[in-house]
């Protein structure tokens, strides 16, 4: 059976170790045990016996899914990344709020930027893309994989290569210190 | 003012907003010009109804509305996923 | 359970929230009618879906755990929810309209990357 499995999951979960054929996505069942439980309070102990059957049985559907392991490092990186984001989300909502509202001065462009990535990790570049998207005022376009090059909207384009650096030292460095 | 009042005037002018936004949206779908225009808006439009339900939640008082928030939410991401895959290759699932 | 329940701080602070909130979101809509091309437009929605939900996701959680008495944190998969779905949704249908607008040969299509 082990076997079998693992001829059919060739990059799945390390089985070897007897706790992740216990538990083949720890991080799933957590986030499957918290989500339960925030969506039956109160708190007793049977969904608390209930949110554990669910987080250990669920991520067994993942198997057949097979997702690419990921390997998550720098917890420090994450958090620096989480708090600039959470900081670029806000001031960007206030700054496309004034263009809508007529109140930024001066002649606004708009346009397009092609940023080139080094950025190759599947997760990653999903996670780039939800934070550049999250972001009012950039618009993740296109991304080609040949090339790794990048076409990005951006609503108040005052300096192409500024927003290029920006990408590039923000977002992509700690995502590849994060997914390497 | 009693907090009461506070709530259900407050909550009342933040529904009138996000109602607004959502006839903004309306505007919008059927102004187009382009079947692209549409799609925003009526993502636009899912978007906003469902943050008034949680508006009305609160004003209400009562902790249903949270699952048809959700519900909307679900419906809005298909249905948009669903027409910008038609658009995109004139065919929903291949 | 009732609104009466809510002391004046709660109150004020649970209708700040949601008219901040509610006011992005009513920006971000107004742009869908300001904004001149499909490209500036797209930018828009996010507002609501960002921090126009953001601030009525906060001020529910406060609503419902000052006057329950507990934490409730239930409305933050909302959240969760739109973080996840909206980068989704406005990828493919910037993808789609590109897509149209090079297969029509439109001067405003985008460049190639």
């Amino acid at each position: 059976m082990a076997g079998a499995v693992r001829r059919l999951c060739p990059r799945g979960p390390r089985w070897g170790h007897p706790l992740n054929r216990l538990l083949p996505y720890p991080l799933l069942s957590l986030g499957l045990f918290a989500t339960w439980l925030l969506l039956n309070p109160p708190l007793t102990p049977a969904t608390g016996l209930l949110a554990v059957t669910v987080g250990w049985l669920v991520p067994f559907v993942m198997r057949a899914l097979r997702p690419e392991a990921v390997r998550v490092r720098a917890p420090g990186v994450i958090l620096g990344l989480a708090g600039h984001v959470l900081v670029d989300v806000v001031q960007s909502n206030i700054d496309v709020a004034k263009v809508i509202l007529g109140l930024r001065r001066g002649t606004r462009r708009t346009g397009f930027v092609s940023i080139p990535l080094d950025l190759r990790s599947p997760y990653g570049l999903a996670v780039l893309s939800i934070i550049l998207t999250a972001t009012p005022g950039t618009l993740w376009i296109q991304y080609e994989s040949n090339t790794g090059r990048l076409l990005l909207h951006v609503l108040d384009l005052v300096d192409g290569d500024a927003w290029v650096r920006r990408v590039k030292d923000r977002y992509e460095r700690p995502l590849m210190e994060v997914f390497s | 003012m009693s907090p009461t009042l506070v709530l259900t005037y407050g909550l009342g002018l933040a529904q009138a907003m996000l109602v607004l936004a959502m006839t903004l949206a309306a505007w919008r779908v059927l102004r187009g010009p382009r079947a692209q225009d549409r799609v925003l808006g009526l993502d636009t439009l899912y978007l906003n109804g469902m943050l008034a339900i949680v508006v009305h939640g609160m004003r209400t008082g009562s902790g249903l509305y949270f699952e048809a928030a959700l519900v909307i939410g679900l419906l809005g991401f298909a249905a948009t996923l669903a027409l910008a895959k038609f658009l995109m290759q004139g065919e929903v699932i291949q | 359970m009732t609104k009466a329940d809510l002391p004046a701080w709660g109150a004020w602070l649970v209708v700040a929230l949601a008219l901040t909130g509610a006011g992005f979101s009513l920006t971000g809509a107004a742009g869908l009618i300001r904004l001149r091309t499909f490209y500036e437009r797209v930018h828009a929605p996010t507002l609501g879906a960002t921090l126009g939900m953001a601030l009525i996701v906060a001020a529910s959680v406060v609503f419902f755990s000052v006057t329950e008495g507990r934490l409730v944190l239930r409305d933050l998969l909302i959240g969760l929810f739109l973080t996840v779905t909206t980068p989704v949704t406005l990828i493919l249908l910037g993808r789609a309209a590109t897509y149209r607008d090079r297969a029509e040969g439109n001067a405003d299509a985008p460049p190639d990357p």
